[in-house]
């Protein structure tokens, strides 16, 4: 058996066993729901109403509902998407890239990542689809045989790329997710005592035994599927990039952005992750497993993407003054100086100044201080994407088209809406599925476990 | 009619089943609620060849995106868009990477997954076949099938599955 070092900190606290794992992880599926879920639940689902009637009302109306104009063309919707996918990539690097690194400390919080990252990826492919304004027409995005004759869609578009992008990354997320899932969901039906769960728990397990050769082909696929999922994380949001870097907007047409959204994305997508488990594991009672630890690992790879965030600004801002363009310059300094210095500095503040007080080992050990802190993040990590789309368009090369964004309602309206939507689902989620690999953090138990690391030395 | 010994420890399953491996007796299959490191190698199971699949879904999806954007955008309907050259696929490639390495990881991924859930026969409404509900939380067993071993009657496999350390010892 694998042994560890002695000054390797516990991942699992307490005196715990493989039957103790089992009970805590489906206490909460099997128990009833307090108070404050039903809180949260309710006002999650007023937001995610109010959000899907506003989106009803852009269908209806057409987009015209929003705050756009000529000169600024683009604003929340890519905004929202581009935040949206960027948190999305917090549960696929955790699960992929912590794998592949041998990360064993990723156990305890991937499947609420990955659960993260699918229904984040859904929020952002809402945006999108309804920009089109006929969204009955939103297949003909995909290279189908069609009506047209051999009308085929632009290959050479970075938005037909992103296209390809967000399925593929959709797609194979889910099936990761759900492949992990299944020995859980058997752990689940096993265990269950009522009729009808246990015949609902059963069907999501689709049968699995646990054999030897089912488990070898479990590590196999799970190793294959992380090794794509890699290259796939940064490839996606490197694409999401390029849809604003291979135009010819000064402030979008730069060369570092594939790198600079995709520590971006992490940054953001980890401070969701800290947002939601550091709520989580207080509710359903995972503190022997989410410990200060993980929540310290979070918050080094929070510090470490926040810097190189930061180095990216501050890159931007030279290469702006170096490269001799006037246009690049303007676009530069106005977004700094400008009328939107405010969602500049915002920016700066939440992503670049506020993350580095992590330096600091007693602050980023503080569980409450971490949890502010990620909201701070998830602020500023909007208003990074609003300052790169907005500052960037409401200049433009006739002054006499210079303006301001205006978001009207139906624009928070349905920015608020999927964060309803999108807690709706998470809620959802933490009730009814096992939120830790709960079988997988078995196989750790022995080597990483408190008791058992106290009983070796 | 199976015989079954449950354990409720992995490492003394490992052991049990070295035991009755080095007395020339097969172990039919080992249940287990995660994955037994080595277990395979002792009762002979081969390793999986789902990464070769994998890797075939994978240049499957590789050529399909190569022809079928070199088709799209250079035979079929050549567009001159922003200037981008297009009468050539060698021109035209740098445009046509990030779909090839997205259909490429989306035809491994998948192709895999299928190939995973009808090898494994694990898909919606199929019956589970572990022989004990706790093999899925805490317990481990091990299953061997009588019939299949000559040299042994069953209640002397079962009195050899019991001296190797399991709880309970069953038929099923």
């Amino acid at each position: 058996m694998h042994k560890e070092s002695e000054i390797r900190y516990p991942l699992i606290l307490g005196d715990k066993n493989y039957h103790q794992i089992t009970e805590d992880v489906c206490a909460p599926l099997e128990g009833r729901a307090n108070k404050l879920w039903y809180l949260a639940f309710s006002i999650a689902a007023v937001a995610a109403l109010w959000g899907l009637g506003c989106i009803m009302y852009t269908i209806g109306r057409g987009i015209g509902v929003w705050g756009l104009n000529t000169t600024i063309d683009w604003a929340w919707d890519i905004t929202n998407f581009v935040w949206w996918v960027g948190i999305g990539h917090a549960g696929t690097l955790i699960s992929a890239v912590l794998l592949l690194f041998r990360q064993k400390w990723r156990m305890a919080i991937n499947r609420s990542a990955e659960a993260m990252t699918i229904f984040a990826v859904m929020m952002a492919a809402l945006f999108p689809g309804i920009h089109m304004g006929r969204i009955w027409m939103a297949y003909w995005v995909f290279p189908i045989p069609n009506q047209f004759g051999s009308l085929w869609v632009n290959f050479n578009s970075p938005l037909l790329w992103d296209v390809f992008a967000i399925s593929t990354y959709f797609s194979v997320s889910l099936v990761f997710w759900y492949i992990g899932l299944i020995p859980d969901f058997a752990t689940v039906r096993d265990r269950a005592t009522r009729k009808i769960p246990k015949s609902i728990y059963s069907v999501l397990a689709f049968g699995w035994s646990g054999k030897v050769k089912q488990w070898i082909r479990f590590e196999e696929i799970s190793l294959v599927l992380a090794g794509l999922a890699t290259p796939l994380v940064f490839s996606v949001h490197s694409i999401v990039s390029m849809d604003f870097a291979t135009s010819v907007i000064p402030g979008w047409h730069t060369t570092i952005f594939p790198p600079y959204f995709v520590a971006g994305a992490i940054f953001s997508g980890f401070a969701m992750v800290q947002t939601l488990l550091i709520t989580a594991r207080k509710v359903v009672n995972l503190e022997s497993y989410i410990t200060r630890k993980h929540i310290e690992y979070m918050n080094i790879v929070i510090v470490i993407t926040g810097s190189m965030v930061g180095i990216a600004y501050l890159s931007e801002l030279f290469i702006a003054w170096y490269s001799g363009v006037e246009f690049e310059q303007y676009a530069f300094l106005n977004r700094a100086t400008g009328p939107y210095w405010w969602a500049y500095a915002s920016m700066m503040t939440c992503n670049v100044i506020i993350p580095l007080t992590f330096f600091v080992e007693k602050l980023r050990k503080n569980i409450v201080y971490s949890w502010i802190i990620s909201i701070f993040v998830n602020i500023g990590m909007w208003f990074e994407r609003f300052v790169i789309i907005v500052t960037s368009l409401h200049r433009d090369y006739i002054p006499s088209n210079w303006t301001m964004f205006h978001p009207t309602f139906v624009d928070i309206g349905i920015f608020i809406g999927t964060i309803g939507i999108f807690g709706v689902l998470f809620l959802l989620y933490a009730r009814t599925f096992p939120v830790l690999a709960l079988n997988e953090l078995k196989t750790i138990l022995k080597s990483s476990g408190e008791n058992y690391k106290k009983q070796q030395h | 009619m199976k015989l079954y010994g449950l354990y409720n420890d992995d490492g003394v399953l490992v052991d049990g089943a070295k035991t009755l491996v080095s007395k020339g007796i097969k172990v039919n299959e080992v249940y287990s609620p995660f994955p037994i490191h080595g277990i395979e190698r002792i009762i002979g199971v081969r390793w999986t060849r789902i990464a070769i699949a994998g890797f075939l879904y994978g240049i499957t999806g590789t050529t399909l995106a190569l022809f079928g954007m070199s088709y799209f955008m250079i035979q079929d309907w050549p567009m001159i868009i922003g200037g981008k050259p297009n009468f050539a696929f060698i021109l035209n490639v740098p445009a046509f990477i990030p779909i090839t390495f997205e259909f490429t990881v989306l035809c491994a991924a998948h192709g895999m997954a299928l190939t995973y859930f009808i090898r494994n026969w694990t898909l919606p409404g199929v019956k589970a076949k572990n022989p004990h509900p706790r093999t899925t939380d805490d317990h481990f067993a091990i299953e061997l099938v009588p019939e299949d071993i000559k040299d042994y009657s069953k209640e002397d496999l079962t009195s050899l599955l019991k001296e190797t350390g399991t709880v309970e010892v069953f038929e099923k």
